[in-house]
């Protein structure tokens, strides 16, 4: 350890804070009175992102190249030596470690920081609601879980994480568990979640026997004297790669990658794994901006740029990633365009802004993906507290086209959300310009094919897309005239300050949040892909080819420059559409509907996707329950049934045959031979000492017997 | 340090195990009758102290007393555990012995001189020594098992396990004479220096090993050895059953493992094939035993035997990973019977009346805590993951399997299967079944329901969180290096 490193050495237990209060929440948390509540929850975060604050800021003062601290806190599962495709390596085992490095230093600020946030605005927003120990005592739970994610230094233990984030967003979706589209939205998030925790854990037992190892890295490791006793899957890689045992695009390594982006899909709501996030909605508008957009969904996409180096030697999986990112960002956003729930149509638009992180890793834009994450981790948040602050003052009210002309009425909420919406509109120099346009301009330039120029056209088309339902959304609720119900005119007020500071705080950051990683081409310096690039692998020179995707530097500038304003442009365009068809013109929007009833009928419906999953997954699984149920009580219980019943005598005695020495008797033969066994065993226990020391001296003579046969064979 | 206070650091603990075992028996004759409950006190915080003494110990770790004792990560492993398993016997045994009316003192006594022998023998270094240990330790055990006076199910106890106890001790002793006979020592480090110069074994000695294994195997309760267990086991008081199916059993094995290994590992062609069958015997013997008994302190008892002989698969796969494995599961095991044990303690009403397998039904509804901490206790025993024994049978089948003995590594499955059948009726009669009487358990007192949570946190605990136990086991394996 260097000299002041306190935070640095005590990582360990930023995820702790959170922990303990959780404990004292679930535990005790009916006793405490609401003040101590706030104290414990509120205060423990903000220890947390002190500590994780510290850290980075003591990393930050590193050399770059030594941004690493790694940390086993415990061995956890030592499991021995085992024999692995990249050659046998000592000591499988899953420690319960660390790892600081830049990529995780950003997630903890974020995680952290914006939870801190969210925490503060929701002593406000639920200071009304029953079971405020329980919120709170989850909520923390959610971070200790999330903070494990993300600074965990092996897959097993980002698995626990990882599950972790998934029963706190469960139990917090079903929070108001008395209703029962929250409890059944609970279940589904749950249910579809698992479909991918089952290929992000085959990708780990993949990794294992491929790797050897699970921890990511050897890098970091302070008090080590030997890191090569401590092997990660990056080493591992690097030595498989010299060796010649990996190549790119080898089957396994793609299989991995794949394997784990079905995990990213089911967490991070990505086709086709999406249909659980706009149901989330039930739960309280605070989990929506924390779990469902600022942070748990982000896993996904920070999984798979912690795997960078995997994807990379994958370039199928790379196009996979990319193709489902661009598609879900379309495909959700169009979604987007005929909601009519303000908090529904922020979850589509999270939707699609995850799709464009994973548009930008695919593109081997690792860097590009993490920013969008950060920006969007602050307008998003921004936007889902904004909208609770909003429903906060119509006394419950989530339906747009029971709003509009809230502007003065709420005016620090308005300003707030107005300039949250700025910014996933995507227009400088909000933050959200900085990291779509980078993602936009990686994506055009990521190659030469056909694919990444319609990868970019997609891009293109969903950032005016974009624009257009987050205006339509500002214009239906804050603008225009009031359609704001009577009764609830009256109860119009702005929130209190503990809902409002939050909001000025992050709007700041929703301003400033992309200067961080200005690009070049605008005269800045772009810290944020300087302080990234440790962690993203470059494939050895024996790779090349994998590197060369840029475009040749000298019509680098000018393309850029013209990509970027058409990205604005078409966001202004579709910032006018809304004006026109929402605020100018009354009625064009139902006349619009109209004349184009299917396809908004199909939008509207969500693509009836809902119901088609229902009916290939849900009902079929449904049926299997049944028929086995019917198997069951048919052909293994109904037996006895038939045979009291009008079925002729001759069915029943073959049926009865078949139960009683097939079904009956496969169970009852094991039993009978076991039980049979256990008479001689039995048959020693007389109870009379003498009989039990003559076995005794019995088996002292076999013994003795045994001990001299081999004595006299060995002299 | 001065050489006689380093050898005294290295015994501290059974010393300090001694000398309040002593205070409790003096105390108890100045004590008035109302105020005995003082002497279970002082046994606990003796317990706590030996264990405290561990720490000690561990400053000194080499040879002591001219090589007649040695402390090492292995010794120090086993007499931690062997002073945990007595804290927390004697935590489960206090409302016992009030209620049947037993002397409270000379039990705690007994209990520390027990556990002071079995430290002994955790890290003798030498054949007497460790039948000096052996002999504590058997003698206070003789007594306890008696300890019921007015039941003679308690007295028939004592008696088979005295006479037989002593039966097989003697071959220990004729074993070590033997030993001395042929090659002039009885230390176990100088007799592996004699072979390592290139000494072969001859005749005698390794008559001698086969005597010594046979008062070990009694000790540990292994075939065909294990005959005397289940009547000893079912007629002594439950809370001495609970401590005989662990503390004692682990000793035993901590005494074979450091013989078999230091003292005759150059003879390890000719034991292992001892060590096979006597295994696969005890896992059969056991569990086929186990499952027509409807008396459930009978069929943990031949569930014991079952656990010595996976006990023994460790032992043969001769393997630094081999011991690990068995230390890990023994801590396991002993742990989780002694806590299934504090249970049967617990329901068995005065006279220990309720101890058939048709007095747990209902429990589940009646005493939810316990019926759970008994499925915890069963479920660990047989294996399942997330448990402790999941992991702990796992090891073992994972050394056996790297030591080239695929036969043991399936019988060991094959017998966990068997177990499973009677260890999941009990649980099936707790929650499945309604009692043909309805019957209020007892509420769970301060020291019953303290062990029952402590030992169900361990075999959930070793079970998600194995590494640094088995860390610290894998570093006691190496003191054989």
């Amino acid at each position: 350890m260097m000299p002041g490193e306190y935070f640095l050495e005590h990582a360990g237990w930023i995820p702790l804070f959170p922990l303990v209060s959780a404990a004292l929440m679930l535990f005790l948390g009916r006793r405490l009175p609401k003040f101590a509540v706030n104290l414990f929850c509120v205060g423990s975060v903000f220890i947390s992102f002190v500590f994780s604050a510290g850290a980075v800021y003591q990393l930050a003062h590193r050399a770059a190249e030594d941004r690493f601290f790694q940390k086993i806190l415990f061995i956890w599962i030592p499991a021995g030596v085992y024999h692995t495709t990249a050659g046998p390596l000592a000591n499988f085992a899953a420690d319960w470690g660390i790892l600081l490095d830049p990529l995780s230093s950003v997630m903890i600020l974020v995680v952290t920081g914006v939870g801190f946030l969210i925490h503060v605005y929701s002593t406000g927003y639920m200071a009304q609601e029953g079971g405020y120990y329980r919120f709170f005592g989850y909520l923390n739970l959610f971070m200790f879980s999330m903070l494990t994610l993300v600074l965990a230094n092996n897959l097993l233990l980002m698995f626990v994480g990882w599950e972790g984030v998934g029963l706190c967003s469960y139990l917090l979706i079903s929070f108001y568990f008395h209703k029962k589209t929250a409890s059944d939205a609970g279940k589904k998030a749950f249910i579809v979640n698992r479909v991918g925790d089952t290929g992000f854990l085959l990708a780990i037992f993949l990794s294992s026997v491929t790797f050897g190892t699970i921890r990511f890295t050897s890098r970091g490791f302070e008090k080590l004297v030997d890191a090569t006793q401590y092997p990660g899957m990056l080493d591992a890689l690097n030595i498989g790669i010299a060796s010649g045992v990996f190549a790119v695009g080898m089957p396994v390594l793609t299989a991995i990658a794949l394997l784990m982006f079905v995990g990213a899909t089911g967490k991070s709501a990505q086709i086709p794994l999406y249909v659980w996030l706009p149901d989330a909605m039930e739960g309280p508008t605070p989990v929506s901006a924390l779990i469902h957009a600022a942070t748990m969904v982000t896993a996904g996409v920070y999984m798979v740029v912690r795997m960078n180096s995997l994807f990379q030697m994958a370039p199928f999986a790379m196009h996979v990633v990319a193709a489902i990112g661009a598609l879900t960002a379309i495909y959700a956003a169009s979604m987007g365009l005929v909601q009519t729930d303000i908090k529904r149509v922020l979850a589509y638009s999270t939707i699609s802004q995850l799709g464009y992180m994973f548009l930008a890793c695919g593109v081997g834009a690792f860097v590009g993906g993490v920013f969008h994450l950060m920006t969007h981790a602050f307008f998003k948040a921004l936007l889902f507290l904004g909208s609770g602050s909003v429903i906060h003052a119509l006394s419950g009210e989530q339906d747009m086209r029971k709003m509009g002309a809230l502007w003065s009425k709420i005016p620090v909420t308005a300003k707030t959300f107005f300039i949250a919406t700025l910014a996933i509109a995507g227009i400088p120099p909000f933050a959200g310009f900085f990291s779509k346009d980078e993602i936009l301009w990686k994506t055009f330039s990521g190659g030469e094919e056909v694919f990444y120029k319609v990868l970019w056209v997609v891009g293109v088309i969903t950032a005016g897309m974009t624009a257009f339902y987050m205006f339509r959304l500002v214009n239906m609720t804050f603008f225009g005239t009031s359609r704001v119900e009577h009764e609830v005119e009256h109860h119009i007020h702005e929130s209190p300050p503990s809902m409002t500071v939050p909001l000025i705080i992050l709007a700041i950051l929703s301003v400033v949040g992309g200067w961080i990683g200005k690009p070049a081409s605008l005269g800045g310096v772009n810290h944020f892909e300087r302080w990234l690039e440790p962690v993203i692998f470059s494939p050895p020179a024996a790779l090349a080819g994998l590197a060369e995707r840029a475009l040749p530097a000298a019509h680098r500038e000018p393309m850029e420059y013209i990509l970027m304003a058409v990205s604005v442009l078409i966001a202004l365009a579709g910032i006018w559409l809304a004006r026109v068809i929402y605020l100018q013109r009354e009625g064009l929007a139902d006349r619009l509907a109209e004349k184009w009833g299917p396809l908004y009928t199909l939008l509207h419906r969500k693509y009836y996707m809902d119901e088609i999953y229902d009916a290939l997954f849900v009902q079929r699984t449904k049926d299997l329950a049944t028929a086995l149920g019917m198997f069951d009580r048919g052909v293994i219980d109904g037996v006895g049934v038939n045979g009291s019943g009008a079925l002729t005598l001759a069915i029943c005695r073959i049926s009865m045959w078949w139960d009683t020495w097939i079904v009956d008797g496969l169970v009852g033969l094991t039993g009978t031979l076991v039980r049979l066994g256990s008479y001689p065993a039995r048959f020693v226990q007389t109870g009379k000492l003498q009989s039990y020391a003559l076995v005794i001296v019995l088996g002292v003579l076999l013994l003795l017997g045994y001990f001299l046969r081999h004595a006299m064979g060995m002299v | 340090m001065t050489p006689a206070l380093a050898d005294a650091y290295s015994l501290a603990p059974v010393i300090t195990a001694c000398g309040f075992g002593i205070l409790i028996i003096v105390g108890d004759a100045f004590l008035p009758r109302g105020g005995k409950s003082l002497l279970a006190r002082i046994g606990v915080v003796g317990a706590l102290a030996s264990l405290a003494a561990v720490t000690l110990a561990s400053r000194h770790t080499d040879d002591a007393y001219s090589g007649l004792i040695r402390t090492d990560a292995f010794s120090l492993f086993l007499e931690s555990l062997i002073f945990v398993i007595t804290v927390l016997v004697m935590l489960g045994s206090y409302d016992y012995l009030v209620r049947e009316g037993l002397p409270l003192g000379e039990y705690h006594a007994l209990l520390l001189f027990a556990a002071s022998g079995m430290a002994v023998m955790a890290s003798a270094n030498e054949l007497l020594t460790a039948f000096v240990g052996l002999e504590i330790s058997s003698i206070a055990s003789y007594v306890l098992a008696g300890y019921r006076r007015t039941a003679s199910k308690s007295n028939e106890s004592a008696l088979k396990y005295f006479l037989l106890g002593s039966f097989a001790t003697a071959f220990f002793l004729y074993g070590a004479a033997m030993v001395y006979g042929a090659t002039g020592t009885t230390r176990l480090d100088v007799l592996r220096e004699m072979f390592v110069a290139g000494r072969a074994p001859g005749p005698l000695m390794l008559l001698g090993c086969a005597m010594i294994l046979v008062g070990l195997g009694f000790k540990a309760a292994v075939a065909p050895f294990q005959v005397w267990t289940p009547d000893v086991y079912e007629g002594a008081p439950t809370p001495v059953t609970a401590l005989f199916a662990s503390g004692p059993k682990a000793a035993a094995f901590a005494l074979l493992v450091r013989i078999l290994v230091t003292g005759f590992g150059a003879a390890n062609a000719t034991w292992f094939w001892a060590i096979w069958v006597s295994a696969v015997l005890t896992m059969f013997i056991g569990n086929l035993a186990a499952l027509t008994q409807n008396n459930v302190k009978r069929m943990l008892a031949y569930s014991s035997i079952a656990h010595a002989g996976y006990l023994l698969v460790a032992l043969a796969a001769r393997s630094e990973i081999g011991i690990a494995a068995l230390l890990y599961y023994l801590v396991v095991y002993a742990l989780v019977t002694l806590g299934a044990f504090t249970i049967i303690t617990h329901l068995g009403e005065p006279g220990e009346r309720r101890l058939e397998i048709d007095a747990y039904a209902g429990l589940g509804t009646r005493q939810p805590f316990t019926a759970f901490c008994m499925t915890i206790f069963l479920l660990s025993l047989l294996g399942l993951p997330i448990t402790a024994g999941f992991l702990g049978k796992f090891y073992i089948f994972d050394s056996a399997l790297k030591a080239q003995l695929p036969g043991l590594a399936v019988m060991l499955a094959m017998n966990s299967v068997i177990g499973a059948y009677y260890y999941l009726r009990l649980v099936r009669v707790m929650y499945f079944t309604e009692p043909e009487q309805e019957w209020t358990p007892e509420p769970v007192t301060a020291g019953v329901g303290a062990v029952m949570f402590l030992t169900a946190v361990a075999a959930l605990g070793f079970g998600l969180f194995p590494g640094p136990l088995m860390t610290f086991a894998t570093i006691s394996a190496q003191s054989f290096r």
